[in-house]
């Protein structure tokens, strides 16, 4: 059947109005401003840390602490994060061998990492540190280079059960920033240079270290932690 | 040119943007899923959005721009008359279905959540089906 000109013109005049209207929604969408900051050499004040030494995990009567100090969107703690952790776990934490101790160590390349040390405090608050934490790393290639990490981060908080509303405003309020800062400052202190780096009994350990060699390390530093 | 194509091209597109609003999202160049009930996330996060190592939306966002390529192709005075549009619109659209319809599967039985952008999807792609296949019989019935 065929039609006339004007109908056809017509057609692709509607075709075109509907292309326009949704590449305008999408860039909308695209260019929306992302609400969430995390500010880095924030002055770290008492409050930041009262009564906070770390994230931990394990016994307390673990003759061994080890601190990890890591960076959320380095590739190589993720590795750590993701393939040796189960097994130190495993192996040294649900033994009753060693207590952990997660410390935040944001390096300035990676611009992301703040915003997940900050996701992993806000997920705290609800109980759920270690989960968020471990899905963090497992998720880290789809928020690493995203221009809306949080978001990301927001709606893998939400797949874990923790409460998005509570999330989203704990990480709109950058209330840990503070907190971030002086675990960075600590292992600045410390003189940890690269993540992930180990302090086990007094020394300090870079790289991704394997469970075997964390085994290995832990059995020959069997002294208690300092208290 | 026939009101079922144009319908079909008109569809492709809606479908197109929907697909690459998830596909978008799914990149991290869009924050958050307008959706309200928070199943999108969980849809989307879901180890069941990737399809063979590749995300569904890009999916697509490939298909649906092939079914609108085709569509608009399939308006021009030249391939008014042969079939071969027709039945090709149709034997696309219904694989689509198909694939709509195990995705659908996965949402209900696995994820245990269901994405509006997905039943949207799922909408304009039976619709599309539909369309395609009254214009296949269209094409196959002798001219008057």
């Amino acid at each position: 059947m065929a039609e006339s000109p004007s109908g056809v013109n017509r057609f692709y005049l509607v075709l075109g109005a509907v292309a326009l209207a949704g590449i305008a929604a999408l860039v909308y969408q695209v260019r929306k401003p992302k609400a969430v900051s995390i500010p880095a050499n924030v002055t770290v004040l008492t409050a930041d840390t009262a009564g906070f030494r770390g994230y931990l995990v394990g016994s307390d009567s673990a003759l061994i602490e080890i601190s990890e100090y890591a960076d959320y969107q380095c590739p190589a703690c993720q590795v750590f994060e993701t393939i040796q952790f189960p097994a130190v776990r495993e192996q040294l934490i649900a033994t009753g061998k060693v207590r952990w101790r997660y410390r935040d160590f944001p390096l300035e390349m990676h611009p992301n990492a703040r915003v997940a040390a900050h996701a992993a405090a806000c997920a705290e608050e609800q109980g759920k540190y270690w989960e968020l934490h471990s899905a963090i790393y497992d998720r880290q290639p789809e928020w690493a280079d995203s221009r809306n990490a949080a978001g990301i981060l927001s709606q893998l908080a939400g797949t874990l059960g923790i409460d998005r509303g509570r999330f989203d405003t704990c990480m709109s309020s950058a209330k840990y920033a503070g907190r971030i800062q002086a675990s960075l400052d600590e292992g600045v202190r410390l003189g940890v240079g690269s993540t992930p780096t180990f302090l086990i009994a007094g020394r300090l350990y870079p790289g991704a270290l394997s469970s075997d060699s964390l085994r290995s390390l832990v059995e020959h530093n069997q002294v208690p932690p300092a208290p | 040119m026939t009101r079922a194509r144009k319908g079909i091209a008109l569809l492709s597109l809606t479908g197109l943007f929907v697909a690459v609003y998830l596909y978008l999202y799914k990149i991290g160049q869009i924050g958050t899923l307008v959706c309200g009930t928070g199943a999108c996330e969980t849809v989307q996060l879901s180890p069941q959005s990737r399809f063979l190592g590749v995300e569904v939306a890009l999916i697509g966002v490939v298909g649906y721009a092939v079914l609108l390529l085709l569509a608009v192709l399939s308006l021009q005075p030249r391939f008014a008359g042969p079939a071969w549009p027709s039945r090709l619109l149709a034997v696309l659209s219904g694989i689509a279905v198909l694939f709509t319809a195990y995705l659908t599967a996965l949402e209900l039985f696995v994820i245990h959540a269901i994405c509006r952008y997905c039943v949207a999807s799922a909408v304009i792609i039976v619709l599309l089906f539909l369309l395609a296949a009254r214009e296949l019989r269209r094409s196959a019935a002798p001219a008057a």
